[in-house]
């Protein structure tokens, strides 16, 4: 009526070990030997050239985002430098031509001024020598009319 | 009475029945093997597929594969330890892959389809021979482990914070391969023997969600079995300071 027969049978029952258990065993290690090579060899392979492919690419591409920081830092000091001396130079010439500018003037003044006094001067010198001239004349119809008053007496 | 007829019920469940080969003085359960080798040979070929063509851009089975390659080694890494998980992974990887294709082939083909003359085809880890043999396979393992990475060194391991553990370490040797075989062996048989019963009672939809729960207890079961040979391992390898 037992069907169950868990312990103690001569033949079968669940717990009934025999050669099963050995051969199972270096079943289980030839599947090792056929899964290392069948499986974990190739697909190792494959993963671990990616990985190393995929780190070595970041390593790379780092090392160029950081030349190419360093570089841009380099452009931006070159670029201020040169920015720099760009308005020093503009400066420096903005001054000189104020300076030109300024004696330009300073001679053009000097030299209309110059021409002014030359001109009043000789203006001057007409005028007192007409006045000299216009008294002497009056002098001479004076001594003339003189004369002629006393001849007629 | 109703008893009696539960017990007859279960007696149709052919429960430790087996189907014996003899070879000269040696008897084997042949349903074992039977099965293995349908559910291994499916796995090989699988795994054949899915590595033929290998390629940088993975395709369809490889990437699956890779997947799973990817889970054991993570496994093996974490449980055994930078150094030496390497040489270690194959055996996990095998180990897993070999306790979950049995389940889940046991779970998901129905083998009662197929009449045997004695006993019936099922999960071969749902015969205690099996699993005493993948459990005495970790035992050698981590010995092996043990004394090949730290030669006599290893025993230290016995005595490692006091010499009082040296007893219990001891019986940790014994206890490690029984609670791995037992553990097995009485998930997968209750899982089985359930589903049985249930469907031989009520064949319409209740089995189902318990046939699910078994889908879930078996790849857990994998997961453990392999965790744990792992972890064993690594405990033997693992310098103490």
């Amino acid at each position: 009526m037992l069907a169950f027969n868990f312990f103690g049978a001569t033949e079968g029952g669940l717990f009934d070990i025999n050669a099963t258990l050995p051969l199972m065993a270096i079943q289980v290690v030839a599947l090792t030997y056929i899964l290392n090579s069948l499986f974990f060899k190739p697909v190792g392979n494959v993963v671990e050239k990616r990985e190393k492919f995929v780190s070595n690419n970041i390593i790379e591409a780092k090392n160029k985002l950081s030349e190419v920081k360093k570089l841009e830092a380099d452009l931006l000091t070159q670029l201020q430098s040169a920015r720099s001396e760009a308005q020093r130079i503009v400066s420096e010439a903005e001054n000189e031509s104020d300076k030109l500018y300024k004696e330009a003037l300073e001679l053009a003044n000097n030299e209309a001024n110059a021409s002014k006094e030359k001109a009043r001067l000789e203006i001057e010198n007409q005028t007192s020598a007409a006045r000299d001239q216009l008294s002497k004349q009056a002098d001479d119809l004076s001594e003339l009319i003189v004369n002629r008053l006393i001849l007629k007496k | 009475m109703f008893f009696n007829s539960l017990l007859t019920n279960f007696a149709a469940l052919e429960v430790g029945q087996h189907l014996y080969w003899q070879i000269g003085n040696i008897r084997l359960h042949g349903q074992v093997f039977l099965t293995s080798w349908i559910l291994l040979g499916a796995l090989l070929v699988f795994i054949s597929l899915g590595t033929k063509k290998m390629e940088n851009d993975p395709k369809g089975l490889q990437n699956l594969l890779e997947f799973l390659w990817d889970y054991i080694r993570d496994l093996a890494r974490t449980q055994i330890g930078e150094k030496v998980y390497r040489d270690w992974m194959p055996f996990i990887g095998t180990l897993f892959l070999f306790v979950f294709v049995s389940n889940w082939g046991g779970a998901l083909i129905p083998w009662r389809l197929i009449k045997l003359p004695s006993g019936e085809l099922g999960a071969p880890t749902a015969d205690i021979n099996t699993t005493i043999a993948l459990a005495l396979l970790v035992s050698l393992s981590y010995f092996y482990a043990g004394l090949s990475n730290k030669g006599w060194r290893y025993f230290e391991y016995y005595v490692h914070p006091t010499p009082i553990m040296l007893p219990f370490k001891i019986l940790e040797d014994f206890t490690k391969p029984l609670s791995l075989s037992f553990r097995l062996f009485g998930n997968i048989l209750a899982d089985e023997l359930v589903v049985g019963v249930l469907v031989f009672l009520v064949p319409l939809i209740l089995p189902i969600p318990v046939m699910f729960l078994g889908l879930f207890t078996s790849a857990i079961q994998a997961l453990i079995f392999a965790t744990l040979a792992a972890y064993y391992i690594g405990e033997a390898v693992e310098e103490h300071h």
